[in-house]
């Protein structure tokens, strides 16, 4: 009987210290970027573009910009087709076809961002003999379909049928019904999905190191190499130089408090809808 | 008065109703979303296309065993061979998942059996946050924070086993440095979907043997994890698959060297790690061709991992799967 009890509060204990082991590089990663990034920050760092090897100073202005304007151009290809085939899948997806779709949607989640910046780069990069920001955009807009979609779709099923059903019943078309009545009411919903796929993809660096690449300076043509802080991130930190694993730091601290902001966003917007 | 001639069309034009009555608009809405929807699976056909289109003709040049199992990459002499590539991925992808699994089921079980439910909603942000976190961050956390500890205390400590798989210099960089980031990194992916499948065990057989006098981790070890086995055998799975497309943290601290060692210390390369390198200033149609076969490879593998564990995944819940993973 002791002996069972022992193993009984012996795992107990091992379970709750993995609870522990699982915390420890959380805590260890998001103070160490905290305590280094933060001696970097100063206003230059937000205004100034990036200063050659051996001047101090320079910034991530461009990187920021650079990650905002890429991470735009994908939500203008990706947010509606992501969104849309949600709707479709939630509406019309009971079907083999449906099935088909949602199943590819999962798997398709699964696929290592690396590999869509190879798609990217033969779609875009290829025909267009150049690095460019659209590249980078059209990698990230084919990341946030899938995930897009699956969430969509979940938050579209939340709608009471009775809602859509006495929309019908008063004779408005299906079309007005599903964009005025179900699509309204899980318009919140689907915000949240949209910001937490911002989120993920601002934080994407593998899809674009051979599509948008990198930029010094300024950039706002869509068929131009074009800074992102992430990328911005993997050269000062595998860089030589003291100064730049520095920068490398403050950057990281820019990109974790630009992806907290947009999930937190998300996650409060989701929670007042609940309310 | 009507002829009989009328009646029947007109009886006709009723029946078409319900077809005349889905009019344009609704019928344009069905459409476009309809439209929409296809496109899932136009953006995975086109993923394949282009890979292949990129990729195949360097395979094709090459032959695919001979490409795979060729240990030799030299861009200068154009001779691809993805063996180092591969071996790296594996044995990282291993080291993480022996580091991570037994980490991730005991925080899972910890959190739907053991502790209060209050916990699991507080617990269930750090996880989210971890989850949350650019792979890019890892790797700088990883090459400026872990490889120094695992350089200076850690490896010689594991040295001293003499064991082949921990000789040769401590370093740092190198499989064991990409295995750990990689561990923590599929550690929420594991423990969400372990989570999820653990929650779909019904309360009776908890029930059942807590009331046959089981303990708490005897109603787990009899009753919970039979049950919940092919769930978490695909959570599994696809931790694996996250780590074997991991990319940036992989490329920060496994060393980038193409080669194959047997012990953990030494500095090896990864699938993805070497596409992230040399893809941007690949030489030639040749190299682009055979990185991008590597992520054909890469492609396959994973795809074929995530469609196995989801089956898994879905069988475990036994219930009309909707809700994705």
């Amino acid at each position: 009987m002791s002996l069972r009890r022992f193993t009984n509060g012996f795992m107990t204990a091992l379970c709750a210290l993995a609870l522990l082991v699982a915390l420890v590089p959380l805590v260890s990663l998001l103070w160490l970027v905290v305590s280094h990034g933060v001696k970097g920050l100063s206003l230059d760092f937000f205004t100034a573009i990036p200063a050659p090897v051996g001047e101090t100073g320079g910034g991530v202005a461009n990187a920021i910009a650079g990650t905002l304007y890429i991470v735009g151009i994908a939500c203008a290809f990706g947010v509606p087709l992501g969104v849309g085939a949600g709707v479709y899948l939630a509406e019309r997806g009971d079907s083999p076809l449906g099935d088909a779709i949602r199943f590819t949607a999962e798997v398709l989640s699964g696929v290592p961002s690396i590999v869509v910046g190879i798609v990217a780069y033969a779609l875009v990069v290829l025909p267009m003999r150049r690095f460019s920001a659209l590249a980078g955009g059209a990698a990230l807009a084919v990341l946030m379909v899938p995930t897009l979609a699956r969430s969509t779709e979940e938050l579209v099923r939340l709608v009471p049928r009775s809602l859509r059903e006495a929309s019908l019943a008063l004779g408005v078309p299906e079309w007005r019904t599903s964009l005025r009545v179900v699509l309204r009411t899980a318009l919140g919903g689907i915000m949240t999905a949209i910001l937490l796929a911002v989120a993920r993809a601002a934080g994407e660096t593998a899809p674009l190191l051979f599509t948008s690449l990198n930029n010094q300076y300024w950039n706002w043509r869509v068929d131009q190499p074009t800074a992102s802080l992430t990328v911005q991130i993997f050269n000062y930190a595998v860089s030589p130089y003291q100064d730049w694993h520095d920068k490398a730091w403050s950057a990281a601290l820019v990109l974790l408090l630009l992806v907290g902001t947009l999930s937190l966003a998300g996650r409060l917007l989701s929670r007042s809808r609940v309310r | 008065m009507q002829s009989a001639s009328e009646v029947v069309t007109r009886t006709r034009a009723v029946e078409q109703t319900p077809a005349a009555r889905a009019n344009l608009p609704d019928r344009a809405w069905a459409a476009v979303l309809t439209v929409l929807g296809l496109a899932v699976l136009a953006v995975a056909a086109m993923i394949i296309a282009e890979l292949l289109r990129v990729g195949g003709p360097a395979l094709k040049h090459t032959g695919v065993i001979a490409f795979v199992g060729n240990s030799v990459w030299d861009v200068t002499r154009d001779v691809y061979g993805a063996l180092p590539f591969i071996y790296g991925t594996l044995v990282t992808s291993g080291v993480a998942l022996v580091l991570a699994l037994p980490v991730s089921i005991g925080l899972a079980l910890f959190l739907t059996e053991m502790a209060p439910a209050r916990m699991r909603s507080i617990v269930s942000f750090p996880i989210a946050l971890l989850a949350g976190i650019p792979s890019v961050v890892y790797g700088l956390w990883g090459l400026f924070v872990l490889v120094p500890i695992l350089r200076n205390p850690i490896e010689p400590l594991l040295a001293r086993t003499h064991l082949p798989i921990f000789t040769g210099a401590p370093i740092g960089l190198g499989y064991l440095a990409a295995g750990v980031v990689m561990a923590i990194m599929i550690l929420p992916t594991i423990t969400s979907i372990a989570i999820e499948v653990l929650q779909t065990v019904p309360g009776a057989l908890r029930e059942a043997a807590l009331a046959l006098g089981a303990t708490r981790w005897e109603a787990i070890r009899i009753a919970v994890l039979p049950y919940a086995r092919a769930g978490i055998v695909g959570a599994t799975m696809l931790g694996l698959g996250r780590a074997l497309g991991e990319t940036m943290a992989v490329t920060m601290v496994i060393g980038n060297s193409p080669t194959i060692r047997a012990s953990l210390f030494a500095p090896g390369y990864s699938l993805p790690a070497v596409i992230a390198n040399e893809f941007a200033e690949a030489s030639g149609d040749m190299q682009t061709g055979a990185l991008a076969a590597l992520g054909l490879l890469l492609f396959a593998v994973t795809v074929l991992l995530n469609i196995a564990a989801r089956v898994l995944v879905r069988m475990s819940r036994r219930g009309p799967a909707r809700v994705a993973a």
